[in-house]
Order: C-alpha cells, then structure tokens, then sequence
C-alpha cells in the first residue's frame, strides 16, 4: 500500500477529480492531439503564445488518473512560461518519471514532484509522459498526431 | 442447492491437485500469492508440458521429416504424435486436415492468404461479427485492400450477443466468406456458431470459426460444428506459445494454393517445376516449431486427463460467482450480459479508468487485464475506453475471486 500511496498521491487524486485548465480553447493558435494505444488514453493540448511565451494552455481529452493529473498539472505549470522553460521542465519530468533524476532535489520539481513514485511503475510511464509529450510536440510545431507507441 | 452442485464440481476438479501441476502458482507478487485471472490472454502452463519441451531439447533435439538417424526419427514420431493428439482433441476426420502454425493468428492469415484472396473479387463480401478479435478483422482488411471485396459486419446487441437474424440478413449471392469467433475474448460472450456455420453452408459459404478462446474452456467437435476451418492457439490452453492449429476439411484444402514456399512443403524441386507436398505439410513450409508442437501435445493430454463436464461447470462457477462479487461493488459494470459466457468477466468502474484498476489490483498480487483486448470495435460499441478482464482457468478459485472484489474494495478507498 506504501507503493499505491506515492503513485497515488492527494495532489494526483484531485487533479484527476478537478482537472485545472481543462477546457477546449477557441482562440488557441495551436493544437494537438495524443493518444496512448495501449490503453486508450486520448488528450488534445492546445496553446496560444504570446511571442515565445505561452500565454494560455488548456486540454481536453480522456484516460487514467496518471495520465490526466499530469496533463492538469503540466498546465498549470508551464503557463506564462517561454518555450525554452516549458521544453526545460519537459525533460526534468522526463528524468523523474523514468527514474533518471535520481541527483535533482525533488524541490526544484514543484508540484511535478508527485510524479516521482510513476518511476516504480514502469507500466505507467506512458500514462504519465503523455500529455508531456503532445506538449512538446505542439511547442516544436509538429502537426501529426503524437502516439506514445 | 445450486452452491452444492458448484461445490461437487469443485472436488470432481480436484482443483488443489491441479494448482500444484501449475509451478508458477507457487510464486508471490508484491509480497503476495499470485492470483492469476488473466487467462484470455494466455495461460500457465503445467509441468507435465515444460518438462516435455525441456526432454525433446535435452534428449532427441533433431530436425523432423528428413533425418534417417534416430534422433531424427524420435523426434519425428514425437511431432507426428501431437498431430494425432490434436485431431482427436478436435475430432477431425484425418490428421491431412490438422495444420500447425505459430497461433490463431497466423491460421487466419494462412486462410485469408491461400483461401480467400484468390476466391473473391472486387464487390464480393466477407461477413464477421461486431465482436471479433483484431486478428479476426485485420486480415480481412487486407484481404478487401487487395481485391476490392467488402467487409460486412454483424451488429451486436447491448448485451454482447451476436443478433442472429442480422446475420442471417447479411448472407447474400455477394458473401463469399464468413470468420466468427466461437467465444468472444473481450467479453466471453460464446456464439451459436452451430447454427451460425449452417446459415452459411445452407447458402454453400464457406466459414472459418476462431476458436482461441473457446478450445480451453469447452470440447469441440469440427465434424459435428461443420465449419471449414477452426482456429487456435496452444498458449490460451495449457500449452506453450508460438505453436498453434488450423484444422481445414480435407476437400476444401487439398485444392488451396500454398501459403509459404520452403523445405518440408514440397516432393520435388527443380528450376522448371516443383512439385508441392502432400497435405498436411504442403502448408508446413520450414522447420517448424518442434518443441512447441510437442508441448502442445502435452497439453492436449493433460485436458484430456480431465472431465470436461467438471472443467465446464467449475469455470461456469467462477464467472457467475465473480459477477455476483464484482456486481456488488458500488459503481461497477459488466460489460457483456450474454446468456452463454465462457472464461471471462469483463466490467469498469464509474470515474476509475481499468488501467488505474489494474495497477492497484497487481499491488495485491492479483492478475488481470485492463484495455481494449485486441477488440478496439467492441469497446466502440459500448462507448468505452477500456474494460478490466477477469478471465479464468480450471485452476482459479472462488478465493481468487473473493480477493478480487478485496482488491476492488481497495480501488474505491484510493480514489474515494
């Protein structure tokens, strides 16, 4: 049960329940969608930039808890964050969730932190790095759908 | 009373007998037992077959068909046995009609490449149910992709049965060809595929019936189903993967066209003319998988030792019991209410995705599969991502599933 509880954090459980930003964007100037085929999970992430700078970022979609605390989490993270800092903080949730980041200090991972226990559930890194993913995807302009397979 | 006849089952298994034939039974995950309730997907395998695998490596390892030493002729006999194993397991008329190849999948293929392709044409149709396994499906999209056929398929209702007299509706002067699963994998909804291949012969269509997830759990008879071909895999029965059966009637194959060229499949080659085998090797092309085809047979002996009246009614227990357990849990469903089910218990809980499901459950060592099982239109047609698979085997146990609906207790806790 230990196990459950750092995979299945508080802060992970009302993120899922209360997803923040969780809203289709009318205005985004650009939006993508990523699916996980393994086990069904589907978000759209969209963006409006400011510039460099993401001015706004919501998404839409459905799956596991992992999968949509993390797309609510990331969200209200790298908003009003530059490109180059959302980029940054996609590889620092990268190392944590495959279990690389072993010498960062879990402080400098703000809310991300919650996410270290994912790293104990090899199964469910996709689940966690998706909408990470989309995001990155969508930043670097890429228009094809992103698939974690 | 119905507890009673459950329980007498129960002993006429002698399932704690059988538990110590599984080794991998004894194991622990997270710290505790193994339930293991994921058999759709493939099951344990008894000693009795890994020990038979593990002799033909250590004692007659050799290849088949062509050796005059005796390695060669041990390890020939050997494989030539599990054929005629796996003809009276079926009740085929001739060992000329039992095909081995890699699983289901590789059977259906091998007919939709030798069989179908070359009969149909642009406009023709190939008709499956609305509750088919991908493998079920893909082929036949290919099959179409390359000749212009079309493929039909057979609604279902929202119980999970395959609504006859549309089935019925769709078998034209166009249908060329039918593919049915016998038991649905993602919802263990069984067909009447008796009635469903006489429809089809009536109307002189040929039909190949998946039987992957239905040789584990029921006997079947080809002769009496009178399908064309009936598929499946050794690993979902005992045996090992990689090794798997296409019966085919003898005078629908003698005429079809080889599915691969190779060694073993032919009498004679030379430049102008080779002349191909004779059945069933004219479809064995290559060195087989000869310690797999052993251990199928193996398999095939260690069922035969049961009584299939016993194996039908203990597993026809746990599915009914694990209904009533996890339909008490608040906020869970099942998913596939069909009358006639067999082996698996498909269900989701309301706001809690499978996968979640799963990883929880793996917590207290318990086995079960969560996503769309290969079945992607199934889940399409109930509007779901995904289901959570209880699926079970002649091993499992009303405990096993007492601590399932523990462990679904557990899921509600966590996510409140």
């Amino acid at each position: 049960m230990s196990d459950l509880r750092s995979l299945y954090q508080e802060v992970i459980l009302d993120h899922n329940k209360n997803p923040r930003n969780f809203r289709a964007m009318e205005d985004a100037d650009r939006s993508l969608e990523g699916y996980n085929p393994l086990c069904g999970d589907r978000y759209v992430i969209y963006v409006r930039m400011d510039g460099d700078t993401i001015e706004d970022v919501s998404f839409t979609g459905s799956g596991c808890a992992i999968s949509k605390a993390s797309a609510s989490v990331m969200s209200a993270l790298v908003k009003k964050k530059t490109k180059e800092e959302a980029l940054r903080l996609f590889n620092q949730f990268h190392d944590l969730v495959t279990g690389h980041g072993g010498s960062a200090s879990e402080e400098g991972l703000g809310k991300m932190a919650v996410f270290a226990g994912v790293s104990e559930f090899p199964a469910r890194v996709k689940c966690a790095s998706l909408a990470w993913h989309t995001l990155k995807a969508v930043l670097e302009k890429q228009t094809t759908a992103v698939s974690t397979e | 009373m119905k507890h009673q006849t459950a329980a007498a089952a129960r002993e006429g298994l002698h399932v704690n007998k059988i538990r110590a034939d599984f080794p991998i039974l004894a194991r622990t995950v997270h710290g505790k037992p193994l339930a293991y309730l994921d058999n759709a997907a493939t099951s344990q395998k008894p000693s009795s077959v890994i020990t038979a695998m593990n002799e033909y490596y250590t004692a007659m390892n050799s290849n088949i068909h062509r050796g005059v030493h005796s390695l060669s002729e041990e390890a020939t006999a050997a494989y030539e046995k599990s054929r005629e194993l796996v003809r009276r397991f079926i009740h085929a008329e001739s060992m000329r009609e039992i095909i081995f190849v890699r699983g289901t999948t590789e059977a259906i293929n091998l007919v939709a490449s030798s069989f179908v392709h070359p009969s149909v044409k642009a406009g023709d149709e190939i008709l499956i149910t609305g509750l088919e396994h991908h493998s079920n499906i893909v082929p036949w999209q290919l099959v179409c992709g390359r000749t212009g056929a079309v493929l039909r398929v057979v609604p279902i209702t929202d119980d999970g049965e395959v609504m006859l007299e549309e089935f019925a509706a769709r078998l034209t002067p166009k249908t060329k060809f039918v593919a049915i699963a016998h038991v649905s994998n993602a919802l263990g909804t069984v067909n009447p595929v008796k009635a469903m291949v006489a429809l089809a012969r009536e109307r002189g269509i040929p039909v190949l019936v998946d039987g992957a997830q239905a040789v584990p759990h029921m006997p079947v008879d080809v002769q009496e189903l009178g399908a064309d071909f009936y598929a499946f895999s050794g690993h979902k029965m005992y045996g090992p993967t990689g090794v798997g059966v296409l019966y085919g009637r003898e005078e629908v194959i003698s005429g079809m066209t080889p599915y691969q060229g190779g060694g073993d499949m032919i009498k004679s080659v030379s430049f102008e003319k080779t002349v191909y085998n004779d059945l069933p090797h004219r479809f064995e092309a290559g060195t087989p998988n000869i310690a797999g085809v052993i251990g199928l047979g193996e398999a095939i002996r260690y069922l035969s030792g049961l009584d299939w009246r016993a194996v039908e009614e203990h597993e026809a227990d746990l599915v009914a019991y694990c209904t009533t357990v996890v339909s008490g849990i608040p906020g869970a469903r099942i998913i596939g209410t069909a009358r006639e089910k067999a082996g698996v218990v498909s269900f989701i809980m309301e706001g809690i995705h499978p996968h979640d499901i799963g990883t929880i459950l793996d917590q207290e060592g318990i086995a079960v599969r969560t996503g769309h099982h290969c079945a992607q239109p199934v889940m399409e047609r109930f509007s779901i991502p995904a289901t959570v698979r209880a699926s079970f085997a002649i091993y499992n146990t009303r405990e096993e599933v007492d601590r399932l609906g523990e462990g679904l207790r557990k899921v509600k806790e966590v996510f409140g």
